[in-house]
């Protein structure tokens, strides 16, 4: 936290106020991860190739069906135009001015445990609070009361640095590791699934990373399986000028149920950096996928220099009977945010739910939602979505309910809340609704309001800062979608709304 | 750039067979130059990816049958100034004296080198181009062959009640008519008929500060026709504008409302009853710009579907910078009685502006089972509880006119429709 800048006049101390809420408040720096690691890399050339998408595959020594895979998005690729329809504004990205592989020149021969990792990686996550040690938990040393292990995958700009818990995941059958190790150990479960929800002709950004996506983790539960732990991806974009193309695949077979969360930042650098990723999710008859993302890449500065495009493709298919997927984001980071985790609820009676929170202050654009395909009969869904604009930001939900002729007895609800702090945001939505079948019902509501006066009042009249109270009222606001999160990450999230919202008052 | 290009192909295809009238030469010219950048809508377009253009982009009408003209006209026992328009053309000898005390109402026919409404012919249409082209309008203000011009400078003693009948099966008609109300002034217009096979329509509403504008609609019910059109209307402060549309059948119909709030304290209120049975596609777009502080704007769309009708709802809320105390309101809803109906909405807000009261709500679904249930259980038969139902879901609409014996008209309109309709 070398950078943090608090402006301690404002933060008189009043009776009754007592010192870890002024501390709260003065950590509410700036952006907290914006340091990055100094560390010797290895780049492929700058630009994109078919070159380089030969070069990542042999990097990441891949079989030649993933290569022609890859090559044939790269050429599709070059006769896509990316999407503008949006409402995001930003400058023409340059393609051939990115890197699109970096690994940190430690990875080169890959370490075969934890402890052959180059210590500056761990500092790295240490210092962003992220577990990657387990010895100590599996040297049978207690864990204190009531705290959840969490198994981790973390990738350090285009490789995974290492998995925890690998192997007592493996007594229960779950396979959790990065996806290239998965291509390598688990090629059968790889080629089936792989592009069979998101193909590699998805859309501009999926087909990008179809062809150029370096690492991302890959799960696998079993049939029957509960997986004993919550499982976690972390990802850190580190070098500059390089684009992150992850790609995460999760397999849930029958019966199965995995929780997965999702963390994201990136050090503060003064150009933008691209990041496009592809999550797909496969759930198959009676299993069940929560996936939980907090994504706090780097948002940029306050006059919008800098941060991270986030042009994503999440999509989860409820494949069999009785799947059930739960998406819960808390996005408060990127300069640009263009995500739309969808739910394709195939199997009858499958369920989808997503809840989001989508914060942009200042100079930063949030143009998210979800998409809802009820193709089965008797499927539900649901939306919550809580959008908070401060600043000069911008936030769009866009989303889309459609209800096919086949999907009867379906049904829908959709809640989204717009909050508008200050007057020179904006606050948007954008829903597509199609109903196609009579026994089906779609409700949608959305409102669009200021930060409750009375509320403001309430809380400063009770001692607190403005910032404080916004703060609060903020977080009540979301509240739906916070308690839809896991605990250890609705702790994170509460405080990094307060942290986003900095400096959108007064 | 394949893209424009095509579009820009149907437009020259579409000009080839049309002749442009010489009256209020500039304005035409204007919409010309307009015209010329957009090109006809086509499928891909974001407003008309629910509705396809195709029958209304093609250089002549499809022939629409006539119907039986078994319907009661509307409005008959107001006391109102009738006028005709037959066929897309205005007929003198069918329609009132045009007199009324404070209205002066000419044709756009045959209005002659400086008539008053030579700088405001178009110019709404204009400013409804941005930030979304309608290209329909403008080619409406460059091509209209007739229509009426009416000033309002007082309050009207009585409503103009507009019949267009229809003759022809295959009648191609473009209509425009401009009003505008000065300070103060009040007017209430009434329309009904099915008025071409083809009907683009054009009306340009402008109100001064206090002005009050009442406009009730009935579209024809030949199941054949089609139209599509467009209603601007520009809101000084205090103003009051007050929109209904009832549409029964059409091939298809997309009805079109731009509305802008220039002054503070306004009200805008849209509404829109649609039935369909059968092959019947009904689109209503909605663009409502608050560009002034302390405005209210109201939405209400129903429609009820059955037989494979097609239902449209786009409605969108901008509220501007600096237009504070803001209230928009929004619900679209539909009643889909049977599978093979749709329903397709998009109900969209864009707001820059912090406090504001708005929202929207959408809901679909069938008739509520417990309440058939509770009727059939009181001894009302199925079909007459169904249409007891569907008058239920569709009175909020007619809720938002104003004049009781106007509403009492257009609910027998669509009561004979629902008992047509019971199958």
């Amino acid at each position: 936290m070398a950078n943090v800048e608090v402006d301690l006049p404002q933060l008189e101390v009043r009776d009754g106020v007592d010192r870890e809420t002024i501390e709260t408040v003065a950590s509410m720096g700036a952006y907290k991860y914006g340091w990055a690691t100094d560390i010797e890399m290895d780049y492929a050339p700058k630009g994109l190739s078919e070159d380089i998408v030969r070069l990542i595959s042999s990097k990441n020594g891949e079989p030649e069906w993933l290569l022609e895979w890859r090559l044939a998005a790269y050429r599709r690729w070059l006769g896509m135009e990316e999407p503008h329809w949006a409402m995001l504004n930003y400058p023409k990205i340059d393609y051939q001015d990115q890197y699109y592989y970096a690994t940190p020149r430690s990875m080169a021969i890959k370490p075969k445990s934890l402890d052959e990792v180059d210590p500056k990686l761990l500092a790295t996550y240490k210092k962003l609070g992220i577990p990657l040690k387990e010895q100590a938990l599996l040297a049978g040393v207690e864990a204190p009361e009531g705290e959840r292990r969490v198994a981790v995958d973390a990738v350090f700009d285009s490789v995974s640095v290492g998995t925890t818990f690998k192997a007592e995941l493996a007594k229960a059958g779950v396979i959790f590791c990065s996806i290239s190790e998965a291509v390598k150990d688990h090629p059968e479960l790889v080629r089936k699934y792989l592009g069979s929800v998101v193909p590699p002709t998805d859309n501009f950004f999926a087909t990008l990373n179809s062809a150029v996506f370096s690492d991302g983790s890959f799960v696998y539960i079993p049939p029957g399986t509960r997986c004993p732990m919550e499982l976690s991806t972390y990802f850190r974009i580190n070098a500059e000028n390089t684009g992150q193309f992850e790609r995460t695949l999760i397999v849930c077979d029958r019966g199965a149920y995995v929780s997965y969360l999702e963390g994201c930042t990136a050090p503060k650098r003064d150009t933008h950096q691209l990041h496009a990723a592809v999550v797909e999710l496969v759930i198959l008859e009676d299993a069940e996928v929560k996936y939980s993302t907090v994504q706090n890449w780097y948002p940029g500065d306050e006059e919008g220099r800098g941060g991270i495009y986030n042009f994503v493709t999440k999509r989860a298919d409820c494949r069999e009977a009785r799947a059930k997927v739960m998406w819960t984001q808390v996005e408060t980071g990127s300069a640009i945010t263009w995500k739309y985790p969808s739910c394709i609820l195939r199997g009858d009676d499958s369920q989808g739910e997503f809840y989001s929170i989508a914060i942009a202050n200042n100079a930063q654009q949030a143009d998210t939602g979800t998409k809802m395909i009820h193709l089965g009969k008797r499927t539900k869904s649901r939306i919550v979505s809580k959008g908070i604009s401060a600043g000069r930001a911008q936030n769009t939900y866009r989303g889309l309910v459609s209800m096919h002729p086949k999907a009867t007895d379906s049904r829908n609800y959709t809640q989204c809340d717009s909050l508008l702090i200050g007057d020179q945001c904006g606050a948007h939505t954008v829903p597509y609704i199609e109903v196609k079948n009579t026994s089906s019902r779609v409700e949608h509501e959305a409102t669009t309001s200021k930060v409750d006066e009375d509320q403001l009042f309430y809380c400063r009249s009770r001692g607190m800062s403005e910032e404080e109270a916004v703060a609060l009222v903020v977080n009540g606001f979301c509240r739906e979608v916070l308690q839809a999160l896991p605990m250890e990450f609705a702790m994170e999230a509460q405080s990094l709304v307060a942290i986003s919202l900095e400096g959108s008052v007064g | 750039m394949g893209a424009v290009s095509v579009k820009a192909e149907a437009l020259m295809q579409r000009l080839a067979g049309l002749a442009r009238p010489s009256e209020l030469a500039a304005p035409r010219e204007a919409a010309m130059a307009r015209l010329a950048g957009m090109g006809l809508p086509s499928k891909r377009d974001e407003y008309w990816q629910y509705t396809d253009p195709a029958a209304l982009n093609a250089t002549v009408a499809l022939p629409a049958a006539l119907a039986v003209d078994d319907d009661a006209a509307l409005f008959g026992a107001l006391d109102a100034v009738r006028l005709v328009f037959v066929d897309g053309v205005f007929d003198a000898a069918a329609s009132d004296d045009l007199a009324l005390a404070g209205v002066t109402i000419s044709r756009l026919a045959n209005a002659p080198d400086g008539h008053w409404a030579e700088t405001a012919y178009g110019a709404l249409e204009a400013l409804g181009q941005t930030p979304i082209a309608r290209p329909w309008a403008t080619l409406n203000t460059a091509y209209a062959t007739d229509g009426l011009l009416i000033h309002v400078t007082g309050k009207a003693q009585k409503p103009l009640s507009i019949t267009y009948l229809r003759r022809d099966q295959l009648t191609d008609a473009i209509l425009h008519h401009v009003i505008k109300l000065d300070a103060g002034a009040e007017l209430t217009l009434l329309e009904q008929g099915p008025a071409a096979a083809r009907l683009n329509h054009v009306i340009e509403v402008d109100l001064g500060t206090s002005a009050r504008f009442h406009h009730i609609r009935a579209q024809g019910r030949d199941m054949g026709r089609r139209a599509v059109t467009h209603i601007f209307a520009h809101l000084a402060g205090e103003a009051l504008f007050k929109s209904f549309t009832l549409t029964a059948d059409g091939a298809l119909t997309r009805n079109e409302a731009v509305i802008t709030f220039a002054g503070p304290n306004a009200k805008a209120h849209i509404a829109g009853a649609a039935m369909g049975d059968g092959a019947f596609h009904h689109d209503d777009t909605v663009f409502i710009t608050h560009a002034a502080e302390r405005c209210e704007s109201r939405q209400v769309f129903k429609k009820v579907l059955k037989h494979g009708a097609v239902g449209v709802f786009q409605g969108k809320i901008l509220v501007k910078k600096g237009a504070q105390k803001t209230d928009g309101y929004q619900i679209s809803q539909a009643l889909l009685l049977d599978d093979g109906s749709q329903f397709l909405a998009k109900p969209e807000l864009e707001i820059y502006a912090d406090d504001v009261k708005c929202s929207h709500g959408s809901t679909s679904g069938a008739i509520d089972d417990t309440a058939l249930f509770y009727l059939r259980s009181r001894g009302v038969p199925l079909r007459a509880a169904q249409s007891l139902l569907i008058l239920a879901f569709l009175a909020d609409t007619i809720a938002e006119i104003e004049d009781e014996a106007i509403a009492e008209d257009i609910r027998a309109g669509l009561e004979t429709w629902l008992a047509r309709h019971e199958s």
